[in-house]
């Protein structure tokens, strides 16, 4: 549906897009992400002729954007845009039905065809409760989901979001890109830049990853959000796991101090034993995790940051193989930190005395350095870091 | 839904246009009744019709008028309603169009130069010895689109025009037209009263060959501007936004600003610069039908036609006659003032 050519784009003296060929098949949601200013909007841009290309092509169902007048181009691309001006008055329904325009000649009055598409617009965004009152006196929020109507109103094949969920309540995010599903569903082609990378990574059948002007990886959800790819585009850590409500992916955000190479390893599983090891992750430590008995909250949370992890199955007693592993983790981290609840063989994992310690809410009962905060780790192991002297 | 109010209104406003002008044109010197215009005008309706094998102009009424009251009527006082109207109309029309188009409520029908252009060719034209056959309407229409062409050229830079340079560009001319105006003054001489006069604006010396000649252009590109009043409605929502909604950019914004421009010239070049009816009309308008510019724009025409043939009549009645377009600010300002304190005016 959507063809960029080998795309290149300069605003001024700056190259905003290299090189970029993509191709969006009709019926797909995709998603667009990447950190500011790699050029997501500027690619939108070039779907509906608000930006034209220095070299390429972009071709929408296969007509040239630059060479395809305006109306033309409004009759197959509609777009929500970030911001819209809020210097009128117009009531919404008159907001809303200036999405028809294309479709309008010069002096035809509204019809039957251009009611019904108003109306539904404003029923589908849930906006249809405020029809009546002024653009001017909506919040910034409802004013979006009236220019999703209003997008919605022009009956495009192809539909383009610019941080569509950017200033929307949590209902509101998930309705919204729940709608563009919807429309996927029903044939059309939906394209939006997203900033939050679980909404886009639940919500669409495609993820393409831009940085610096260019595509670094196109192509399904899990296949496209890797930690590693998330953090070369972003420059940030992550921690890319799975939403245990949802099932899509999940990718969080990890401090971008550097804690070094240190290696923990954590003991323990529960509520107290997931905190830690999010704490610890956040603070750029290498995180393991194990013995944690499958599902517990913990596991998942060290599935989602820790490098290493070993699970073993819940109600069983722990074979031999995966305490071996937890054991070998327990070798090579610099220290030991209990957390949370502990179970037999984790107490025997923990017996290290040099290099275990345990948080104050950790249970009692073993030889260990007490610890008030995770951070508190991080200088002890400062001030005696073998490995890395010049870590921090 | 739009067509049926713009209808509503315009015709309410056409309704008080004539009352208004039965009234103006029974006021002055000669005390003549409303009836009697009344009369005088239904006389001079006339209807086509096919007689003695040809069109012919048939006259419907023949109400019983002395000829002088007659004469007074139709030669002395319409020609200068009828102006008055026509200049009304026209700045109301140019500034709803502007106000639109810049997004701006501060702006008004001369924010590009026009009326400046227009004072260099009057005042150089009443100046400099020079003599024409409407000659000064001509020098004065020259001017104000010789200006306004400048300022879109100096804005345009590769096929675009953004508007915040169009504006800037705008007041930076109208402050060198102001210094050519002045320095034409300094030399004026004789002819500086004159000048002044004109400067002011006023409808003094209003003829039908004035009407003539201002009355089709103005007509004309109301039209023009009504077919696209939908397009400057999108205009509004940003440019961007209106190209997504497929309007072509650029060209809307030269046809409209090439449009008001030249109704603006004619208005200007009758009449002279009369200031704040291209301001505060289609504000007050917008307060009363809204901001859809397929209502305002013909309502905002109508209504600057009723607001300067009232002041007019004010201008005209006092113990000496003053130019209209100190009236119409005199008016004006302070009413805008009050409005601007009740918070009714705020945005576009």
């Amino acid at each position: 549906m959507i063809d960029f050519e080998a795309v290149s784009v300069e605003l001024g003296d700056t190259s905003v897009l290299e090189d970029v060929s993509l191709r969006i098949p009709e019926g797909t949601f995709v998603a667009l992400v990447g950190p500011n200013g790699a050029g997501k909007t500027t690619l939108l841009r070039t779907c509906n002729g608000l930006v034209s290309p220095a070299t390429g092509a972009v071709r929408v169902d296969g007509r040239h954007v630059m060479s395809a007048s305006p109306r033309e181009i409004g009759r197959l691309v509609a777009t929500v845009p970030q911001e819209t001006a809020a210097v009128f008055d117009f009531d919404v329904s008159a907001f809303v039905a200036m999405g028809r325009t294309p479709h309008r000649s010069r002096f035809e009055t509204a019809d039957d065809a251009d009611r019904t598409a108003v109306e539904s617009a404003l029923e589908r965004t849930d906006t249809a409760r405020f029809a009546d009152r002024s653009v001017t006196e909506l919040s910034g929020g409802e004013r979006q989901r009236v220019v999703f109507a209003r997008a919605l109103a022009q009956e495009t094949p192809v539909l383009l979001l610019d941080e569509p969920t950017a200033s929307l309540d949590i209902n509101h995010q998930r309705r919204t890109l729940a709608l563009a599903r919807e429309l996927v569903a029903a044939g059309k082609t939906v394209v939006a830049a997203i900033h939050d990378l679980d909404l886009a990574a639940r919500f669409c059948d495609r993820i393409a990853l831009l940085s610096g002007g260019t595509v670094l990886a196109d192509g399904p959800p899990d296949a496209v959000l890797t930690a590693d790819r998330i953090e070369s585009a972003f420059g940030v850590r992550t921690a890319v796991g799975t939403n245990p409500a949802t099932g899509s992916l999940s990718v969080t955000p990890l401090s971008g101090e550097h804690a070094g190479e240190h290696r923990v390893h954590v003991v323990g599983h529960g509520t107290g034993a997931a905190r830690t090891i999010g704490r610890l992750a956040e603070l750029g430590v290498r995180v393991s995790a194990g013995v944690v008995p499958a599902g517990d909250v913990a596991a998942v949370t060290a599935e989602a940051v820790a490098r290493e992890v070993v699970t073993a199955p819940p109600f069983e007693p722990v074979s031999d193989d995966r305490f071996a592993a937890a054991a070998d983790l327990v070798r090579r981290a610099d220290a030991v930190v209990v957390a949370g609840t502990l179970g037999a063989p984790n107490r025997r994992l923990a017996d290290v005395p040099e290099r275990t310690f345990a948080l104050r809410d950790a249970p009692d009962g073993h030889s260990s350095r007490p610890l008030a905060t995770e951070r508190e780790l991080l200088d002890v192991l400062g001030r005696s870091a073998p490995a890395e002297p010049t870590a921090r | 839904m739009v067509l049926r109010r713009t209808v509503a209104w315009s015709g309410a406003l056409c309704g008080l246009l004539f009352a208004v002008v039965v009234v103006s044109a029974a006021l002055g010197y000669a005390a003549i009744g409303p009836l009697e215009v009344a009369y005088v005008l239904l006389n001079e309706v006339r209807v086509p019709a096919i007689g003695a094998g040809s069109l012919v102009w048939f006259r419907p009424f023949g109400f019983d008028v002395a000829t002088t009251t007659e004469l007074i009527v139709t030669r002395i006082r319409l020609p200068r309603i009828v102006l008055g109207a026509i200049v009304g109309f026209a700045l109301a029309l140019a500034g709803a169009v502007m106000q639109g188009f810049f997004r701006n409520p501060m702006a008004d029908p001369s924010i590009i130069g026009v009326s400046s252009g227009a004072a260099v060719g009057a005042v150089a034209f009443i100046v400099l010895p020079v003599s024409v056959p409407f000659g000064r309407a001509t020098f004065a229409f020259v001017g104000a689109l010789v200006a306004a062409f400048a300022v879109y050229a100096i804005a345009t830079e590769g096929g675009q025009t953004p508007v915040a340079t169009l504006l800037l560009a705008g007041v930076a001319l109208q402050t060198f037209l102001g210094a050519a105006i002045s320095f034409l003054l300094l030399n004026a001489g004789d002819s500086l009263e004159t000048a002044v006069y004109w400067l002011m604006g006023h409808l003094h010396n209003s003829t039908w060959g004035r009407v003539r000649v201002a009355l089709p252009v103005v007509l004309a590109l109301f039209v023009v501007l009504l077919a696209y009043a939908r397009d400057l409605n999108v205009l509004l929502l940003g440019e961007d936004d209106a190209h997504t909604l497929g309007i072509d950019v650029e060209r809307t914004k030269r046809i409209l600003l090439a449009t008001s421009s030249i109704v603006t010239a004619a208005a200007v070049s009758v009449a002279g610069v009369i200031g704040f009816v291209g301001l505060i009309v289609p504000h007050m308008m917008r307060l009363v039908v809204g901001p859809d510019h397929r209502i305002l724009l013909p309502t905002s025409a109508l209504a600057g036609a009723v607001f300067l043939v009232a002041t007019d009549t004010v201008a005209r009645s006092g113990p000496t006659e003053v130019p209209v377009g100190i009236v119409t600010a005199a008016l004006g300002a302070p009413f805008f003032l009050y409005l601007l304190r009740q918070r009714e005016v705020h945005s576009l």
